[in-house]
């Protein structure tokens, strides 16, 4: 049981920290499904400076360094230029993939340091709750600060409020003077610097080692859960958990030998997130009102 | 006194069209000033212009006696010029609070913000709730947190965009109270509106706009109605043939206690909608918007089946549970309110829009391949008898202006020789002469014996077309009463769903 939480609790902090930052995104309406491409381009560029220089705050500055140039990269092409989001994001993950398997050739199969546990004399020993609370590595502790932060900033301050006007309504919120593509281009930034972060937990942390597509689909699955989440912070959180309770399960399953295909079990954590995530996303009224109606549409202002 | 505002000379060209053409005019202090114009004269563009959202290319603004250029729209409400508009700039998934926050530029004006909403809704007796989600609110109390808005920065210009369109004749009055105030405290108004009655019981003086020039200023009050209207369209203005007593024969669109679920959260249920039009007879069903009218429009259309088939009989055929095709078959023709994405397709040309709802009835399909020449032929009957301005057939139909769009979609479904006939909102953003147009062909196609329900929330022009009026409050229509026996008054509380089935 001990092992099941804290299992959960590993798995989920990358797709926590790429959906936060996805959701700010969407809050603005900004479809960028170029997440994955960005987890990756973050994984490999912790992992290169890592083994580079053993620096793990430098590794970790530029993991986040490159989502950022992702997400710069993104926010010229569909906001300045005001190419399709949808399009662009498809190309910014194929061509994440591509980037970071030819950087990241050389460093299959070698080792870099790892993030350190923060173990708490005392505290970490406590029976059952103690390796469950406490004994992660740094990005944990983050990734659920973040949700905090997340909510708050959204909900309770001012920049958070023009943010989510600027989703609902970006030519209403144009029209009372705020600077749409500025706030937007921030926004999308900061989207990368979370995805570039979740990338170095992965490749730091999580399964300490390079290798081709390490991701495996979590940015994917980091915009699904703010979609099925409804924009909320807390239930992104849940349902982040969720998908790591199921991939432990699914693990665990296939080391007692349970006579069910590998694929079908590697399926569970997609298929059942998505499932219960629907099954609580159902209220429309709720979701109308957290859905950022202008969500994938360029705007210009004057037009 | 000095003059609050003036405008000298202010030119704003678009793409293809001269919008603003030397435009000047002077806004006293106090003053109510109308700026009135048919769609398009170019009165959106300029109050755009004063409101910092569009700059001009040439003319000076004059800001209390020093010449400004406004650089964007927060620099026009520091200035004191606060904006209404007609399509209201509220985010629908935030509370009244959080909107009127945000229209509100530094921490310290918003400081106590709630109960300064509370305060200004009380003193000028325009109740909102800022807790309330705008997007549960209706039109008129959306208006009201527009203005509110406003007052809450002592704007010493107040533009109103049209403001009345939307209002119950109630609301409008009191509305009218609520500016004369405002003016009489010091704060001017710029009212922009087509409706001359209006202009002429509020407004001091009026600057008159045709095709981006002012064409006129004069004390509103000192002219008739017509001598404006003239002004306005610039030849005589003749009001439609009165409608002459109707041929009712038998009933060939029959509504039989149709109840429909909402079909979503925020959708009005319809409930028990009882009614049946004969042949050569008109309908009108008033109605403040969001009140059923679109569920009522996709129940007639099809879009949206009945529970029974006998709820819905056209020529005493049930078709309540027949789909928009089907109901075409049998003679029915449909004009949503919505023109993009519902009454066409956008990125088609006019001629494939006429095909999308025109193949049936108008056998433009044969072995399943298009008919081009009559398609295009039709097309080309609506576009000169409805005086489409478009370059041909072959524009899209997103390239085409509101008003205009609407003349073609309307004339397409009367070109089509429909048994019944359902519109709605006819005229919604079409210029006077246009809806004029529009108004004569609907009498003319009801005298060729169709029966046709008119769906709007313009009163006056259901008045002029219909025979018989109801009204659709929360879903339930009222029973329908003949024009020529129904007050104002009374039509209005029914809009405000007070009392019904007098």
């Amino acid at each position: 049981m001990t092992a099941l939480l804290v299992s959960v609790i590993a798995s989920a902090t990358p797709l926590l920290l790429a959906a936060l930052g996805a959701l700010l995104v969407e809050k603005v309406a900004v479809l960028n499904l170029g997440v994955e491409g960005m987890m990756l381009v973050g994984a490999i560029a912790g992992f290169a400076v890592a083994h580079e220089t053993g620096n793990l705050p430098l590794a970790l500055a530029a993991a986040i360094g490159a989502g950022m140039v992702m997400a710069l990269l993104f926010a010229v092409l569909t906001l300045t230029l005001r190419a399709n989001q949808t399009a662009t994001g498809l190309a910014l993950t194929i061509f994440g993939r591509g980037f970071s398997a030819l950087v990241g050739a050389g460093y299959v199969g070698i080792a870099a340091p790892t993030l350190p546990r923060i173990a708490i004399p005392g505290l970490s020993d406590l029976p059952f709750v103690g390796p469950i609370l406490f004994g992660h590595d740094p990005l944990v502790y983050v990734a659920l600060a973040m949700v905090g932060a997340v909510a708050w900033f959204l909900y309770r301050t001012h920049a958070g409020l023009i943010l989510r006007a600027i989703g609902d309504q970006h030519d209403a919120a144009h029209v009372l003077g705020y600077k749409v593509i500025r706030i937007r281009y921030l926004t999308v930034l900061f989207g990368g610097a979370m995805a570039g972060l979740a990338g170095a937990y992965m490749s730091l942390s999580y399964t300490p080692l390079w290798t081709q597509d390490m991701i495996a689909g979590r940015g994917w699955v980091a915009l699904a859960l703010v979609t099925f989440a409804a924009w909320r912070p807390f239930w992104l959180m849940i349902g982040a958990w969720l998908f790591g309770g199921i991939m432990y399960l699914s693990l665990y399953m296939q080391a007692l030998g349970v006579p069910v295909p590998t694929a079908l079990l590697s399926a569970l954590p997609y298929l059942g997130t998505i499932l219960v995530l629907v099954l609580i996303s159902r209220d429309r009224r709720r979701i109308r009102l957290h859905r950022p109606a202008m969500l994938g549409r360029p705007f210009s202002a004057g037009g | 006194m000095p003059p609050l505002v003036e405008l000298a000379g202010i030119t704003k060209r678009f793409p293809g069209c001269l919008a603003n053409d030397n435009v000047s005019l002077t806004i006293a202090p106090r003053q109510i000033h109308a700026l009135l114009g048919e769609n398009g004269a170019g009165k959106s563009t300029l109050v755009k212009i004063i409101s910092g959202v569009l700059h001009q290319d040439a003319g000076q603004i004059i800001w209390c006696g020093t010449e400004v250029t406004i650089r964007d729209p927060a620099h026009a409400r520091s200035l004191g010029i606060g904006m209404v508009f007609q399509h209201f700039s509220l985010f629908e998934a935030l509370t009244v609070a959080e909107n009127i926050a945000l229209g509100l530029g530094t921490a310290r004006e918003r400081v106590g913000l709630r109960d300064r909403i509370i305060a200004v809704s009380l003193s000028y007796g325009l109740p909102v709730d800022p807790d309330r989600v705008v997007h549960d609110l209706s039109v008129g109390e959306r208006q009201r947190i527009e203005i509110v808005r406003c007052l809450l920065r002592n704007p010493k210009l107040l533009i109103m965009d049209e403001p009345t369109s939307v209002l119950t004749p109630q609301e409008a009055k009191t509305l009218f109270a609520t500016l004369r105030r405002l003016a009489s405290e010091g704060c001017s108004i710029l009212y922009i509106s087509h409706k001359l009655d209006e202009v002429r019981a509020l407004c001091d003086v009026a600057t008159i706009m045709r095709q981006g020039r002012v064409v006129a200023h004069c004390v509103p009050r000192e002219k008739t109605t017509r001598e404006l209207a003239s002004l306005m369209i610039g030849r005589d203005f003749l009001p439609p043939a009165s409608r002459q007593a109707s041929v009712t024969g038998a009933p060939r669109l029959v509504v039989d206690h149709l109840s429909l679920a909402a079909t979503n959260p925020f959708g009005t249920a319809l409930r028990e909608v009882s009614f049946s039009v004969a042949g050569g007879e008109i309908l009108g069903i008033a109605g403040i918007a969001g009140n059923g009218q679109g569920e009522l429009m996709d129940a007639l259309s099809g879009e949206i089946l009945a529970p029974a088939a006998d709820t819905i009989q056209l020529d005493a055929i049930p078709v309540g549970k027949t789909g928009p095709h089907g109901r075409r078959r049998l003679g029915g023709c449909f004009v949503p309110e919505e023109r993009n994405g519902h009454g066409a397709v956008a990125g088609m040309s006019l001629a494939e829009n006429f095909f999308l709802s025109g193949q049936l009835r108008g056998v433009l399909a044969r072995f399943g391949l298009i008919r081009r020449a009559r398609t295009t032929d039709f097309a080309d009957r609506v576009i000169s008898r409805f005086d489409v301005r478009t370059s041909g057939t072959m524009a899209e139909a997103k390239s085409l202006s509101g008003g205009n769009l609407q003349k073609f979609l309307v004339g397409r479904e009367m070109l089509l020789d429909p048994a019944v006939l359902v519109v709605s909102q006819p005229t919604w953003g079409v210029d006077a002469s246009a809806a004029r147009a529009i108004h004569q062909a609907i009498l003319a196609l009801a005298a060729t014996g169709a029966a046709i329900v008119v769906i709007s929330q313009d009163l006056d022009e259901i008045i002029l077309l219909a025979d018989r009026i109801a009204v659709i409050a929360a879903g339930r229509l009222s029973d329908p009463v003949p024009v020529a026996e129904a007050t104002r008054e009374q039509i209005g509380l029914l809009m405000g769903g007070v009392a019904s089935h007098a």
